[in-house]
């Protein structure tokens, strides 16, 4: 909301200066946007007519005019195009200081004196206009200060208002508040009602049920649509954003900007019949008074009248905007005004529907008081009497029985004013608050008895008092102190490790944490292999915004490449966040993800430099479960894999035998469409099996000195690992405390197809020391259970 | 196992001395009689230990100088030679050469013992040298990853209120409609439902806009006292230089039977000191949500770098609406209750220095190292 400081201190006189009126406004809920000063410094600018205009001998485009300033006639030098005999404009005599800084001095362009400046609104500070001279109206009085004559300085002044305060879509709504802020008083509208001096009316039917219960008009017969548009008005709605356009329309845009209620003017010759106001039919189209054809359907509102039979045209989008065929021209002499109480539920969405903004449905889509639309009709009807003269009808007043609902009274509890803000507010000062607002208050025993004004719709229950209170008075006011309450220590369970631990733990590990949008594009998703997973919006921002990703990976591995393409070689991300699944309701599962690339350290002197492998990944991931401290709960496997992984260099990880993850490089199928090498390891897991942390139950130390013994055997490439770890400790059981892979080795004096693997047995007993016999006995066992289970041989 | 010494040294300074197997293990040849025939006066003697002085004052290594220990005071050495002719001897002289001796045999030995402290500091000295690194070239596997700043933003903050008992907790980032509007007191066809720009689903559920959602879930079952922190992600169909489809929130929450808009001014002045390490000039704005009221916008004083100051909206807070407790099936007459909820990524910017919103998304390592 756009207006004019002047305009608002005519309504509500203060001697509040710009910046405490502005300070104000932001510190009861009218947040102030911006304010710009207008016609600051305009001494020595005043109302100049020119009286003829010479070709400059020297240059084209300057003219040599001949100015009267009401004090004789002055030769000026001017450059603006619209510069022309009998225009009445702006001069900037000389000694005048401009708002830009510029000094008005006696000058010669190109050889010919000048005596002043001619100005734009531009240069004035009045207006971003600089397409030519401020053009004045030709009776504007020659000699007058421009100040004066444009009521200057002013500011426009441009609030952000909440949902809730529609009320303060006016000058008037907002003076209020001021009132009750600075401690002044509105002054009352002189909106008395205008006797008629014509029978000229409109029949007015409403078919729209409760969501048009109001509807007022009047008809002006023999009005000069010609007439200017007075300055101090065009100035005003200027100032407050608008441009005057036509002084029948800019007179209902004046009553809305002052008042808060949007009107329309038609030309009453242009009507035919009755009006009916109803919901428009499907397929029904009209053209507005932009010009623009809308097709429309039950779910709007149409003001109708008769062309084509009753209610058969549609000449208004209700709420709105008017209709193009029926609005007011020059020609027109008679004129049906109107202004009708629509109710928000009816208007919001719809100017939006048709993508478009109209002050409007802007306003009625917050709430209009639904006893202005009589009082705007009978102020703007004076307007215009005053101003374009004609002869006007009754006011025409047609309202839904018990639609139109009175404010009723609301209880305002003393004890809870003090409650809810922490602070007793004096009685009169709460009495003078509520006064000041226009709200009619009955002090009881234990607190008010509290009407709003019908204007005041959003003021429903206590709360709501409350807090006209609490702004009134200042939020600053309010002191600051400390919750008592009960004090509830938050237990954080120690069996699991925390997120922010975890993320620690991966920066530690030379990851860095990534964060990516939730959302990915179908196509992506297609190219790993995800089709049909994840759950997809139904109004994303952009295809590549589209479906709430099923894994992290696709979205990690691109930030991967976003950092490859721009000379990282050497690239480990993590990221911690959801995975989405469809379902009912959409399963969410917190994961954690780790892609890498490059070598599997950072290049350096001393140690030389090897590719990043399958086994840096899993040791990082050994390294977390390890923490967690129940790494015997988690096993690995080779099948069951994804699409995405390398079918040999890929894994599946599972605690309790239940799938948490995976770990490997990339197919290298997706690895080429993505443009990346061999050398891409991913990691995905759900975070809440990880996190998962065995609470420790302390053992006594073993007393007793452990045995090691060496062994390498021979067995197939097969053989895994995991199986040999099994065959070894399902031999020795409770003897066996750690088997330790030292060596691993095939090639010259092994057999093609055959591996070495050399291992430490690591072995103790809780009740006694173990001795060689037991120790040999044990190898023995081992290498018994490797040669029958795992076909082993033992080597030499 | 014999010492080899550097024959020309035993020539120079055992003047007279016939070597038989040059260049010779003197030190260790058996003793002979020879020594106890040589020693014939005490001049003679002290000659040679002036001889052998400085020849130990010389010796360049701890082998040589062994090899002289021995030929003086091993047990062929000359001085114990010399300490054997005593037996010969009257007991009268015997008493007088015997401390001569004996005086010239300590004096041999301090003599050695000094040069063998000098030759092995020496010795270690040369090590020490030969040992020595560039200390400046890097070291191995340095290297650390780090933190998203949005994290570390909003783990300072939720470890701010943790400090004050705030629980954390959590919800769906796919909502219903209950849950993040109407349940927060946002009828449907609100005006303000249209100031959060939705993702919907098709099906009713939606992304949720705010972490408010989270205050339902965490009020719903439960009775007061509740303080609690939600941290998350939120969305809003939105995406500009200012702002990003999806970012981050936290919600706090607090009820009790005391609560006030007063302690929620405290509250939050005492949140700001602790995030950013500082005072601030705050101010309260009277504002509108649909679940609070009365409702405000926190302002922060910030100097911008050119020295001017403006006014920063940081935070949006309320007192909860009674509907909302209602909603949750918390007695709104008893209980009163608090809210706030703060932007992280607009934290993280003001806390680091980031004007680039977008930054935050890009996942660009030269931007992540930088909060490593």
């Amino acid at each position: 909301m756009k207006f004019s400081e002047n305009w608002l201190r005519q309504h509500v006189p203060t001697k509040a200066s710009r910046d405490e009126l502005s300070a104000t406004l932001t510190a009861i809920g009218l947040e102030v946007e911006d304010v710009a000063a207008l016609g600051d410094s305009l001494d020595g600018v005043v109302v100049a007519r020119i009286v003829s205009t010479q070709k400059h001998p020297e240059a084209d485009r300057l003219q040599v005019c001949e100015v009267e300033t009401g004090n004789g006639t002055v030769q000026i030098v001017c450059g603006a195009p619209n510069a022309r005999a009998g225009l009445v404009a702006p001069l900037a005599t000389v000694g005048a200081t401009l708002p830009g800084g510029v000094a008005i001095k006696p000058a010669k362009l190109r050889g010919v004196e000048s005596f002043g400046m001619l100005c734009s609104a531009k240069e004035l500070g009045i207006d971003p206009d600089a397409s030519g001279l401020l053009e004045l109206p030709a009776d504007a009085p020659v000699g007058t200060p421009l100040a004066a004559y444009l009521g200057l300085p002013d500011a426009s002044i441009e609030i952000k208002l909440t949902p809730n305060r529609a009320d303060c879509f006016s000058v008037r709504g907002i003076a209020f508040d001021v009132a009750a802020a600075l401690g002044g008083e509105v002054l009352p509208l002189d909106a008395a009602p205008v006797s008629a001096g014509s029978a000229a009316a409109m029949e007015i039917a409403l078919e729209a049920g409760p969501r048009v219960p109001r509807f007022t008009g009047r008809v002006i017969d023999g009005v000069d649509a010609r007439v200017a548009t007075p300055v101090w008005m065009a100035e005003r709605l200027r100032r407050s954003g608008l441009r005057p356009i036509s002084f029948l329309v800019d007179v209902t845009q004046y009553v809305m900007l002052e008042l808060g209620q949007p009107m329309h003017a038609f030309d009453k010759d242009k009507l035919e019949g009755g009006i009916v106001v109803r919901p428009a039919r499907a397929g029904e189209s009209l053209q507005l008074l932009d010009g623009r054809t809308v097709e429309l359907d039950g779910d709007f509102l149409v003001v109708a009248d008769g062309h084509g039979g009753r209610g058969e045209r549609a000449v208004a989008l209700g709420g709105i905007m008017g209709g193009s065929e029926t609005r007011v021209t020059d020609t027109t002499r008679s004129v049906f005004l109107e202004a009708a109480h629509w109710i928000p539920s009816a208007i919001i969405g719809r100017s939006r529907r048709l993508g478009m903004h109209t002050d409007a449905g802007h306003r009625f889509e917050r709430g209009v008081d639904p006893e202005l639309p009589p009082i705007a009709i009978e102020y703007a009807t004076r307007l215009i009497l005053d101003i374009a003269g004609g002869v006007a009808g009754p006011l025409l007043d047609v309202t839904l029985p018990g639609q139109v609902q009175a404010p009723q009274p609301i209880l305002l509890r003393r004890a809870r004013l003090v409650r809810v803000l922490g602070l007793a507010v004096a009685d009169a000062e709460v009495l003078r608050i509520f006064t000041a607002l226009g709200m009619k208050v009955e002090p009881l025993a234990e607190g008010w008895r509290v009407t709003a004004p019908s204007r005041r719709f959003d003021i429903e229950r206590e709360e709501d008092l409350i807090e006209e209170v609490a702004r009134i008075f200042g939020y600053d006011s309010i002191p600051t102190a400390t919750p008592a309450g009960a004090l509830v220590l938050v237990a954080e369970p120690e069996a699991r490790i925390g997120e922010l631990a975890l993320r620690e733990q991966l920066a530690a590990h030379g990851y860095f944490e990534a964060v990516n949008l939730s959302f990915v594009s179908a196509e992506l998703l297609a190219r790993w292999g995800f089709e049909g997973q994840g759950v997809p919006l139904a109004n994303p921002l952009s295809a590549d915004l589209a479906v709430m990703r099923p894994s992290l990976l696709p979205g990690l591995v691109e930030a991967l490449r976003h950092n490859r393409a721009r000379q990282q070689e050497r690239v480990r991300l993590f990221e911690v966040a959801r995975v989405f699944a469809a379902g009912n309701p959409p399963v969410e599962t917190p994961s954690v993800a780790i892609v890498a690339s490059g070598n599997a350290h950072a290049e350096q002197w001393g140690e030389p430099s090897r590719a990043l492998d399958f086994f840096d990944l899993k040791g990082d991931l050994d390294a977390l479960l390890a923490w967690g401290g129940e790494s015997h709960r988690w096993t690995i496997h080779a099948d069951g894999l994804p699409a995405w992984l390398h079918p040999g260099r890929g894994a599946r990880l599972a605690r309790d035998g239940q799938t948490a993850g995976w770990l490997g490089a990339l197919h290298p199928q997706l690895a080429k469409a993505l443009d990346l090498g061999p050398d891409v390891h991913v990691l995905e897991l759900a975070l809440e099996p990880l996190l998962a942390r065995r609470l420790p139950k302390a053992q006594p130390v073993a007393r007793f000195p452990s045995v090691r013994r060496d062994i390498a055997v021979e067995v197939s490439d097969e053989v895994t690992w995991s199986r040999i770890e099994q065959a070894v400790s399902g031999s020795l059981g409770e003897l066996l405390v750690e088997l330790r892979l030292f060596d691993r080795y095939s090639g010259k004096g092994v057999e093609v197809g055959r591996k070495s693997l050399a291992m430490g047995l690591i072995l103790q007993d809780a009740s006694r020391t173990l001795t060689d016999e037991d120790a040999d006995r044990c190898v023995r066992q081992a290498i018994a259970a490797l040669e029958q289970t795992c076909k082993a041989k033992l080597r030499g | 196992m014999g010492i080899r010494l550097a024959p020309a040294s035993i020539e120079a300074h055992f003047e007279g001395v016939t070597l038989q197997e040059p260049p010779l293990t003197l030190a260790l040849s058996p003793a002979g009689e020879r020594g106890q025939e040589r020693v014939a006066s005490m001049d003679d003697l002290e000659s040679r230990a002036a001889l052998a002085q400085a020849e130990i004052d010389k010796a360049e290594t701890l082998d040589a100088l062994e090899a002289l220990r021995v030929g003086l005071l091993g047990k062929s050495g000359i001085v114990t030679a010399a300490l054997k002719t005593l037996g010969s001897l009257p007991p009268e002289e015997k008493k007088a050469r015997g401390a001569e001796v004996n005086r010239v045999k300590e004096r041999l030995a301090d003599a050695l013992a000094t040069r063998k402290a000098g030759l092995e500091q020496a010795e270690l000295n040369r090590r020490l040298a030969s040992e020595t690194i560039d200390i400046t070239l890097p070291g191995r596997d340095g290297e650390r990853g780090g933190i998203h700043p949005i994290t570390r933003a909003l783990e300072r903050i939720a470890a701010i209120f943790a400090r004050l008992g705030y629980q954390r907790a959590d919800g769906p980032e796919i909502e219903d409609d209950w849950h993040n509007f109407e349940a927060l007191n946002f009828p449907p066809h609100h005006p303000a439902r249209a100031m959060h720009d939705t993702f919907y689903f098709g099906d009713g559920r939606l992304l949720r806009t705010h972490t408010s959602p989270v205050q339902i879930r965490s009020m719903k079952g439960r009775q007061p006292p509740i303080r609690i922190i939600a941290p998350g992600k939120v969305y809003r169909s939105d995406s500009d230089q200012t702002h990003s489809p999806m970012f981050h929130q936290i919600e706090g929450l607090l009820v009790d039977e005391t609560s006030s808009f007063a302690d929620l001014k405290g509250t939050l002045a005492e949140f700001i000191r602790a995030f950013f390490e500082r005072d601030f000039e705050m101010r309260f704005r009277p504002s509108y949500f649909p679940f609070t009221e009365p409702s405000a916008e926190v302002d922060i004083r910030w100097e911008t770098k050119d020295g001017e100051s403006r006014w920063l909206e940081v935070l949006g807070c309320g007192m909860v609406h009674p509907n909302v407790l209602a909603n949750c099936g918390i007695d709104p007459e008893r209980y009163t209750g608090f809210a706030f909820g703060l932007g992280v990524e607009r934290f993280a910017m003001l806390r680091y220095g980031v004007s680039d919103l977008r930054a935050f998304f890009e996942n660009d390592l030269r931007f992540l190292k930088q909060f490593a």
